[in-house]
């Protein structure tokens, strides 16, 4: 049985792991000594004239801490589905040191008071707790939120995740206003004229199955949009849950001329398509929808070549009564703090189609960057913010077993090789076995 | 032979075979029809619920006779609103009707796959009596039914269907029934209502109704909806009945037969003309004639597979 509790910590000793941090271009095999929450040293210890907790890290990677950069935790107004206690749990299991939490919440987070509220509740985790604040109050695509404001209280981007922003002059001011406080605004790209009603990806699977269909344009043609608003505004925009072709093409063209601009993607869209809806399983169900062969080949080229930058979960908690319906009225969205490492290091780096450092940039590297964190550089006098991760671990995705108070995944049942089998942050440390 | 699930959810992935079965076991049924005391007890005893989440008048109708005419005991339950509305869950519903005690639910709804959804909690047989834009299969049996009567088979015959292809589940059952048979299938419609990537079902894509009306065996003329026009798929039913609508005149250029079929309830003057309708290409009657007894086939041969199985239980 999985220990559920972090424990503290005082002095540690990680005996003859392999560190691997590609930001401080360190890669050895060595111990690394941690007291009061920071790395104390890094190099041989003798294990026998050490008086503190030794773990054996042997055959283990020790990696920066994991950040997901996209995930709604739900607190406050859909507790019954996940709560920041919860989703750090989660995101612990899942080997993250830190989220970034969503604000279309209920209510959304908008003012000073919901983000200080988030930063209340998640004192203490050991997840970091990063908010993401709304572009426009209410997330109605109206108004600017106070930005300054909640950037001293702690938010590192915003979003009206959930929704696109609808008017061009808004999202041209948004991104003139967050530049002066260097944070990205984050979109989700989708016109909803040219999407509504749709419930999957509009291409033959939806012919045959008759559903209404997302085309992969009311995704695209939003980007282009924002693409060209980050260079005339010269502000920073991060395209969440990048799921086509043609949008990587069209972020790549962008960074090629200089544009500010930086993606994610998620693993379902690397792992699935949308031959998946063929069963009517609601898990299945997502925004973007899950694409085709093309699309899929196209975003995993564009994280080699580093066109997509993040690989973030959009941890999306959900009621069973919410997906155990139909297709039509399921709502959608998919968790993923809990599979989405596992799914990576089984599915990418143990086939070699990526590298652990690759995995690494776009796990914890690049959207430290994008979103101006400390880099958790795994250095001497540096604190401790570590995932320690297994290559060789073989697991079952199971969905009973998740800390996440939601279990609406499409990975249930699963057999992966390769997972985060723990943290240590804030002086805390959890491992899973 | 005996059909291999215990539902009928969708023609597609059934078999020739399987297909050949129910349509001659339908026409072996529809004798009684014809009978003076038409109704026979093959499935007293049975229960069947009748679930209609979507308007229907014909399809229940149909159902209805044909659970009456082997004697089944029906319930019934119509309702405009589905469980997306407030209020008990469609699951919570069927697992309650089912707790009394059933053997069938035919069930239409809205939504595609509703059926196959239910299939996972249900022990039931289900039979889709049409989801969202997804399938209606015993129309698709119906409509071949009905070119099986009229041309001997299937095999060979060129039929296409005329219409609102992207909204219509009665050309999805056609298209994967009739090519199960070795017939060969076209559509033909406006570009705004041919969905995406189609032709890779097998099927020929005509975008002129003269092309259709010249090529075409048979043409299965599907009912255009209204409030598709009021959401600018096409700009009126005055245009669309000058380049879809099927007139005598687009029929004589011709020169030679053709047959003339249709879901049902028709729009007379818009998608097709009454000359049309009520004329000597038409086998509209037919089909609903042979609707009740592709019912009957239907629910005989699921239920026969049940028995078998209580009957191994049994022993």
């Amino acid at each position: 049985m999985a220990k559920t509790e972090p424990m503290k910590i005082g002095k540690l000793l990680l005996k003859g792991g392999r560190i691997l941090d590609p930001s401080s271009r360190i890669d050895t095999v060595t111990d690394i000594l941690l007291d009061k929450g920071k790395i104390q040293k890094i190099g041989s210890v003798d294990a026998k004239s050490f008086s503190g907790k030794v773990i054996d890290c042997k055959n283990k990677f020790i990696v920066p801490g994991l950040i997901d950069m996209h995930v709604h935790l739900r607190e406050p107004g859909r507790e019954d589905t996940e709560t920041i206690d919860s989703g750090c749990q989660a995101a612990m299991a899942g080997g993250f040191t830190a989220v970034c939490c969503m604000p279309n919440t209920e209510p959304p987070i908008d003012c000073r008071g919901q983000v200080e509220f988030i930063k209340e509740r998640a004192e203490g985790l050991i997840v970091d707790v990063h908010p993401i604040a709304a572009v426009t109050v209410g997330r109605k695509g109206e108004q600017l939120t106070e930005m300054g404001e909640l950037v001293e209280a702690g938010s590192v981007g915003f979003s009206d995740d959930g929704t696109h922003i609808k008017q061009s002059g808004i999202l041209r001011r948004a991104l003139e206003y967050a530049k002066m406080f260097g944070r990205p605004i984050i979109d989700h790209c989708e016109d909803p004229s040219l999407s509504e009603g749709g419930v999957m990806n509009e291409g033959f699977t939806s012919t045959v199955l008759g559903l209404p269909g997302i085309p992969s344009i009311s995704e695209e043609i939003d980007i282009a949009r924002d693409l060209l608003m980050a260079q005339f505004t010269g502000g920073s925009v991060h395209i969440a849950h990048v799921s086509t072709k043609r949008s990587v093409q069209l972020i790549r063209e962008a960074k090629s001329r200089g544009v500010s601009v930086t993606a994610e993607t998620c693993p379902h869209y690397l792992l699935l398509t949308d031959e998946a809806v063929r069963t009517f399983d609601t898990n299945t169900k997502m925004k973007p929808p899950l694409r085709d062969k093309s699309d899929q080949d196209a975003l995993i080229e564009g994280i080699k070549d580093g066109t997509v930058d993040v690989i973030a979960s959009d941890h999306a908690p959900h009621a069973v009564e919410e997906k155990d319906t139909e297709y039509d009225a399921a709502a959608f969205g998919i968790i993923g703090l809990e599979t989405i490492a596992g799914l990576m290091l089984s599915h990418f780096v143990n086939k070699g189609i990526l590298t652990i450092e690759q995995l690494i940039e776009t796990m914890t590297v690049n959207p430290r960057k994008i979103l101006g964190l400390p880099s958790c550089a795994i250095k001497e006098g540096e604190n401790a913010n570590l995932t320690f991760i297994d290559l060789d671990s073989e697991w079952k995705v199971d969905k009973n077993h998740f800390l996440s108070k939601s279990r609406n995944t499409p990975f249930d049942g699963w057999e992966l090789k390769g997972k985060a089998i723990g943290i240590v942050n804030k002086s805390q440390l959890y491992i899973s076995e | 032979m005996q059909l291999k699930s215990h539902h009928l959810l969708g023609l597609e992935g059934v078999s020739r075979d399987e297909i050949t079965l129910i349509l001659d076991t339908a026409f072996t049924l529809r004798e009684i029809l014809d009978r003076p005391i038409p109704k026979v007890p093959t499935l007293r005893g049975k229960t069947v619920a009748n679930l209609f989440y979507e308007p229907s008048t014909r399809t229940r109708f149909s159902f209805e006779l044909a659970e009456k005419r082997l004697s089944a005991d029906s319930i019934n339950f119509s309702s405009a609103t589905s469980s997306t509305k407030k209020g008990e869950t469609l699951k919570d519903t069927l697992r309650n009707i089912e707790a009394m005690r059933i053997d069938f639910v035919v069930i239409r709804h809205a939504s595609a796959g509703t059926p196959h959804f239910l299939a996972q909690y249900l022990d039931s047989s289900i039979i889709n009596a049409g989801d969202g834009a997804h399938e209606h299969p015993t129309q698709g049996l119906l409509d071949m039914m009905t070119l099986r009567e009229k041309f001997g088979k299937l095999e060979g015959l060129n039929v296409v269907i005329v219409g609102d292809i992207e909204h219509s589940r009665v050309a999805r059952s056609n298209i994967h029934g009739l090519l199960a048979m070795g017939a060969r299938v076209g559509i033909c419609g406006p570009a705004t209502l041919i969905p995406r990537e189609i032709e890779k079902m097998g099927v020929t894509v005509y975008p002129h109704i003269e092309d259709a009306v010249a090529e075409a065996d048979v043409l299965n003329v599907l009912r255009i909806q209204l409030e598709r026009q009021k959401s600018g798929l096409f700009p009126s039913l005055r245009e669309y009945r000058a380049l879809f609508g099927i007139t005598r005149e687009r029929l004589d250029r011709r020169g030679r037969d053709i047959t003339i079929m249709h879901p049902g309830p028709m729009n007379r003057g818009i998608e097709i003309d009454s000359e049309v309708a009520d004329g000597d290409y038409s086998v509209i009657l037919h089909q609903v004639t042979n609707g009740v007894a592709v019912r009957m086939a239907v629910l005989y041969l699921l239920a026969g597979g049940k028995s078998k199985l209580e009957g191994e239980d049994n022993g």
